[in-house]
């Protein structure tokens, strides 16, 4: 039987897991729908209409999945977790507040009048909600990424009686590793966002739709990709080095390197032993890893064996998880720059239809790749979370200290019951994102046949609410 | 006045009271949206969707006052909240169950193929209604202090059914503003028909707590107390004697008057819930741990109060718009 501690850490992991899903969708989509709306506004051009028309349901529905997830939560933050804010919450406190006050509000009244508005505000008051919908979700990551990156390189408080108190309120917003994690995350949404859109209006391409809206939809979202994998690739090698500085331990993890050493090999593939304290199966690009982490072949890298207790217990992170998710996320990525360039020779360059020959079977790896960016943005998370361990706040609180005393019968029970939800919601969702566009592609009527009420609002064909 | 002049005095005191504020708020707001997802099982598919557009455009911002209250719960009065999430895991397992369903069924039944629509119409009744019992179960467990035994399980389950009634109620009623025709004499059918469990309920929570807490009993009913807070009952039976003839009543020719029984329905619930507040103030778990220990230090709380009094006149001032916007007759519901 798995105890309390373990079966909360799941619970945690499976929630956030879920729940971030939608936020990486909905902070960059947002953007994007201006982008269209902006667009339309200056043209007239009824495609860019089209795409915004589309691409706005699937805002709606990720954002619906995003609060209730989010909701979750909260929530647990006092079931599962009552340490963490007895210990921290001087410090998690405000920043979360702040986090509903200036964002979770904004973003749900102006979603009513972005999704329902129209015909009833004039057309600039739904380009400004539009616009604030985006900003708020913008600072809701904001916020967020504040409180988690200060779990991370905490800064600006001091310890009295085991409680964290602020002692500089500017260095705990922009701590040490604060201003990398954003940047890393907002991108990671904007190409979350360029691969989806990318590949449901490749899906569309491939059913026969040659309407202008998926069009301009694919151009727009592979152009998005090519200038933002480079941006992303920069960026996430800077947010190593300052992860080299302040958690050595979890880059130590990452390149699975077990002695601090000069010419470390950079690992395609291994299989760490933590019982053993070695690799197995090593493939290496010699010097591979000192030359990315410290720019030269002799930089030193640190090692896992110098983050273990004197009685032989690791303080380190499990090396596995760590490694392997690292790997994935960077691969994908990879993924993602050969496919995004590919697409500017494809979209730009080559004369052919996309639906014919080679056209076609690029079209078909974008829709393998519609949902790349979940996958690289939660084995990214995966690999800075699992890296923190045993911390949950470095260097000031410990996981096994901020766990509630629940019966573990009683966490298993919702764990299992989150699990199930959680699965069936998310295969639900890729299904009716594609659902969506095949009524779009088809031109099926959406309207049913309305039974007729009573004038005078019979007037007005009631459509299903959405 | 030295309370004033105490940080560690009215600093908790503020927040407990807009904790309350948002949990007063959310309770009418959401109570709304959960009783129309409640009283879905006796509407037909038209009205269905008509009850769905007379929330659709605010049911996600009312929900969020229940992320502030919990938000305000979790930041003001972190012992607090660690202890009574932890004794509420269960009920609270289960309503987020339940907002989860009723959430992401406003979405799929409009977006998932029609031959499913009945499913995430059903999804929406069940999401609704566990909501709403489980957040009357914890009602009824925390005014017993927080505590399982057969008899406080009893209230507890009792007090579900009560404010999952209240619920309906309350939504019965704004339907009946923002509907006409056949269905909005339905709805005034369905609010006739809650009344009384509304009562019961009030009734029932009414007595159970000064039973309950001999501290309550003394705050209501030793002199004077007894008589500064007899307004409060008085005006609820008022004001449920005017539900009762106003409802029959309905609907009136120029439908000038549709508003009466949600804003009498409100004022209900805000003195149901201060009378309640009343009761258990300074304590925020009962009889154990009060607001001024459970609170968080002063200056985390300033920062906190600061930002709230900026932003919360700018949330309502956009609340407001929506209101303004979407305001008469639910119409049809479409994307741009």
């Amino acid at each position: 039987m798995m105890d309390t501690l373990l079966l909360s850490r799941i619970q945690f992991g499976a929630n956030i897991s879920f729940h971030i899903l939608f936020p990486t969708i909905t902070i960059a989509l947002g953007w994007v729908l201006l982008f269209f709306r902006l667009r339309y506004g200056a043209t007239g051009q009824e495609k860019w209409m089209d795409a915004y028309k589309f691409w706005v349901k699937v805002f709606a529905l990720s954002f619906a999945l995003g609060v209730v997830s989010g909701i979750t939560m909260s929530f647990q933050f006092g079931t599962n977790w009552p340490g963490f804010m007895e210990t921290v919450g001087n410090i998690a406190g405000p920043l979360l507040a702040y986090e509903v006050l200036t964002a979770f509000f904004l973003e749900a009244v102006f979603l009513g009048i972005m999704l329902f508005g129209t015909g009833k505000v004039p057309g600039w008051l739904h380009t400004l909600a539009t616009f604030l919908v985006a900003f708020g979700t913008t600072l809701s990551a904001f916020w967020i990424l504040v409180l988690n990156s200060w779990m991370h390189t905490p800064a600006g408080v001091e310890m009295r009686d085991g409680v964290a108190f602020a002692t500089d309120w500017l260095a705990i917003i922009f701590n040490p590793s604060m201003p990398y994690r954003l940047t890393h995350m907002l991108v990671a949404s904007g190409l979350t966002v360029s691969f989806l859109i990318a590949g449901v209006s490749a899906c569309r391409a491939l059913w026969g739709d040659k309407s202008n809206g998926v069009r301009i939809a694919l151009k727009s979202a592979i152009a998005i990709a090519a200038v933002l994998i480079p941006i992303q690739i920069f960026v996430g090698d800077q947010h190593g080095l300052n992860t080299l500085e302040y958690q050595p331990a979890k880059v130590a993890a990452m390149e699975a390197n077990w002695e601090t050493q000069s010419n470390v090999p950079l690992l395609l593939f291994a299989l760490p032993d933590e019982e053993a304290r070695e690799n197995r199966f090593e493939v290496a690009i010699p010097n591979g890893a000192s030359i990315i982490l410290k720019h030269k072949p002799s930089g030193v890298v640190p090692g896992l064996n110098d983050f273990v207790a004197e009685d032989g217990t690791p303080l380190h992170p499990p090396v596995s998880p760590v490694f392997w998710s690292f790997r994935i996320m960077v691969g994908t990525g990879l993924g993602m720059l050969a496919l995004s360039w590919a697409g500017v020779w494809f979209l730009w360059r080559r004369k052919a239809p996309l639906t014919e020959g080679l056209g076609k079977w690029y079209l078909r790896g974008l829709v393998a790749m519609t949902f790349s960016g979940w996958l690289a943005t939660l084995a990214g998370w995966y690999t800075t979370e699992i890296g923190r361990q045993p911390w949950l706040v470095t260097g000031l609180l410990t996981t096994k200290d901020a766990v509630s005393d629940v019966a573990a019968g009683m966490v298993a029970s919702t764990l299992i019951a989150y699990l199930l939800i959680y699965a069936a919601l998310t295969a639900l969702y890729i299904y009716v994102v594609f659902f969506l566009a095949r009524r779009a592609t088809t031109g099926e009527p959406i309207v049913r046949e309305e039974p007729k009420s009573e004038a005078p609002l019979s007037a007005v064909p009631l459509a299903p609410a959405e | 006045m030295a309370f004033f002049s105490d940080p560690g005095q009215w600093l908790p005191f503020t927040f407990a009271g807009l904790m309350g504020l948002s949990i007063l708020i959310y309770v009418v707001m959401d109570g709304f949206d959960l009783g129309v997802g409640i009283l879905f099982p006796f509407a037909s598919d038209d009205e269905k969707d008509r009850m769905i557009a007379s929330i659709g455009p605010f049911w996600d911002a009312n929900e969020t006052w229940l992320v502030l209250a919990i938000g305000l719960l979790l930041v003001a009065f972190p012992a607090a909240h660690g202890t009574i999430l932890t004794a509420l895991y269960l009920p609270v397992a289960i309503m987020l169950v339940g907002l989860i369903l009723r959430g992401v069924a406003f979405e799929f039944r409009a977006k998932a193929p029609l031959t499913q629509k009945k499913h995430w119409n059903t999804a929406f009744f069940v999401g609704s209604l566990m909501t709403g019992l489980s957040q009357g179960f914890m009602l009824g467990i925390y005014i017993m202090g927080l505590q399982y035994t057969a008899a406080t399980v009893l209230f507890a389950l009792m007090t579900a059914i009560c404010l999952a009634l209240g619920y309906a109620f309350i939504g019965a009623t704004w339907l009946i503003i923002k509907t006409e025709q056949a269905l909005q004499a339905k709805a005034i059918a369905w609010a006739k028909a809650g009344l009384g469990g509304v009562v019961g309920g009030m009734a029932a929570v009414s007595l159970a707590s000064p039973i309950v807490s001999p501290r309550i009993f003394e705050k209501w009913f030793a002199f004077p107390n007894i008589i500064w807070m007899a307004p409060l009952p008085l005006l609820s039976l008022a004001l449920l004697i005017a539900l009762w003839v106003g409802l029959r009543r309905l609907p009136d020719p120029d439908d000038k008057k549709a508003w009466l029984p949600f804003a009498a329905t409100t004022a209900l619930f805000a003195l149901a819930f201060g009378g309640l507040a009343y009761s258990f103030y300074p304590y925020v778990v009962p009889e154990q741990l009060t607001i001024y220990e459970a609170a968080s230090a002063p200056e985390a709380l300033m920062i906190i109060l600061v930002g709230t009094l900026f932003v919360l006149p700018m949330i309502l001032g956009y609340t407001y718009l929506s209101y303004r916007v979407f305001g008469g007759k639910a119409t049809a519901l479409r994307y741009y």
